[in-house]
């Protein structure tokens, strides 16, 4: 019975399924609640559980997320179910923990992760179209590190207790916010909630969390990962990621066709700026990081759900991220429309900067991080 | 049997890039040893696509992929 799940899960048909499944629930989610052209964004719902806790303080991006704890947790159910959780680390946490950072940053410029890309296109922003290039673009870069011996060295086996540590937080930050208890004077926080912004718009707790348990189950057995998909199409010739990303993309785009979310345009979408280049730069920043880390944020998860230590570090890195993009200014601004005028978003200098920093810092840790040529 | 390849707990897509390498090279049997599902499963699609006769034998947390020409 596994063995026939498994040969599904590992076919064709099985990625594509599974790439329909996350393209059908996105937009139903929207539907339900969750911002527009959002769906699921694993950047943006990073950075609302860390502006929940309190780490950032942009009131309009503060929610605990349920369906990045469901990703973490499903994963873990798929892993310990067909024996696949395995505690592991690696020798090069930091640069993992740094990858995560940059890897938000240049998200957050852009506003969205990879799946946000695909979600942004699939809702008629054409600035997802150019987000997805820059993505392209920066793990095409990455590749040219692989193909020069560029690794992080080798994971090993850790204690198994090591590899529950990123699941049993996202358990316990699911728990605060089922039971949002109350620290603070006068029953106030310490978790908050924005009352107006995309923070604020969110799908019902449990249904969130299903879905998410959903996906989280479904990518860790298919390894889904949007930023493999492009990497494998280039460096090994093979379609097989590639068509389940495709096929979350058209079925996203039909699903806002049936949802009536479909709006095509390129100026004052939502939650997007029409900054091409800094939308370039910052998916590009994002995919180079993302590719030196091995995976997208998504799949980042999935793997710490699986007992991988050093994706777990990673996603810490891309909360600090997060973090660091709202208490200095750098994230991306959202095109606005002040007194009937629209206003075109951007990012702040002090964003550029960054992104610049950013990306000397990958292409550092690229040229730095080899393994010996033998 | 000689491992030609190591692939033991490298990210991907290393394991797969260390094989490619070794078939490149079109000496065979390609002896693999690898410790993760996801590694293992990208070798052996990528073998496949280039014609070749895969065999896995598991042992414990690691697998031995054997790559030969058909």
């Amino acid at each position: 019975m596994q063995h026939s799940i498994n040969d599904f899960f590992r076919s064709r048909r099985g990625i594509i399924a599974v790439g329909a499944i996350i393209g059908i629930l996105g937009p139903t989610l929207q539907k339900l609640g969750n911002p527009p052209n959002m769906g699921i964004c694993v950047a943006c719902f990073e950075r609302d559980i860390t502006g929940a806790l309190g780490l950032h303080r942009a009131a309009t991006v503060q929610y605990l997320r349920p369906e990045i704890f469901g990703f973490v947790l499903g994963s873990l159910i798929a892993a310990l179910l067909f024996r696949e959780f395995k505690a592991r680390g690696g020798p090069a946490p930091i640069i993992r923990f740094i990858l995560g950072f940059f890897g938000m940053i240049g998200s957050l410029v852009f506003l969205g992760c990879p799946w946000r890309a695909w979600f942004r296109l699939a809702g008629g922003d054409i600035n997802g179209l150019i987000g997805l290039i820059g993505l392209a673009t920066g793990i095409l870069i990455g590749i040219v590190f692989l193909k020069n011996g560029y690794s992080l060295g080798r994971s090993n086996k850790t204690h198994a207790a090591a590899g529950y540590v990123f699941p049993l937080i996202m358990a316990a930050l699911l728990l605060l916010a089922i039971f949002r208890p109350t620290f603070g004077p006068e029953n106030s926080g310490p978790i908050f909630s924005s009352e107006s912004g995309p923070g604020s718009k969110h799908a019902p707790l449990l249904i969130s969390l299903a879905f998410g348990l959903l996906i989280g189950f479904l990518a860790q057995r298919t390894r889904f990962c949007t930023v493999g998909a492009v990497r494998d199409i280039v460096l090994l010739k093979d379609f097989h990621l590639g068509s389940g990303i495709l096929s979350l993309g058209i079925s996203a785009f039909l699903m806002n066709l049936i949802y009536g979310q479909f709006h095509p345009g390129f100026q004052g979408m939502p939650i997007a700026h029409s900054n091409v280049i800094w939308n370039l730069l910052g998916m590009i920043l994002a995919g180079l990081a993302y590719c030196l880390a091995g995976g997208c944020p998504g799949r980042q998860l999935f793997l710490s759900g699986e007992g991988d230590t050093d994706a777990g570090i990673f996603v810490l890195g891309m909360i600090t991220g997060a973090a660091f993009a709202h208490n200095f200014g750098l994230a991306g601004s959202p095109d606005s429309v002040v007194d009937g005028v629209l206003k075109i978003g951007g990012i702040s200098s002090n964003g550029m900067i960054m992104v610049g920093i950013g990306l000397l810092v990958c292409v550092l840790i690229g040229l730095t991080m080899r393994e010996k040529v033998q | 049997m000689e491992i030609t390849v190591d692939a033991r707990g490298l990210s991907c897509p290393q394991p797969v890039l260390l094989v490619a390498k070794e078939i490149e090279k079109g000496v065979f049997p390609i002896i693999v040893k690898v410790d993760g599902a996801t590694a293992c499963e990208n070798i052996r699609r990528f073998a496949l696509t280039r014609k070749l006769k895969v065999s896995i034998t598991e042992s414990g947390d690691e697998s031995i992929i054997t790559i030969q020409k058909e």
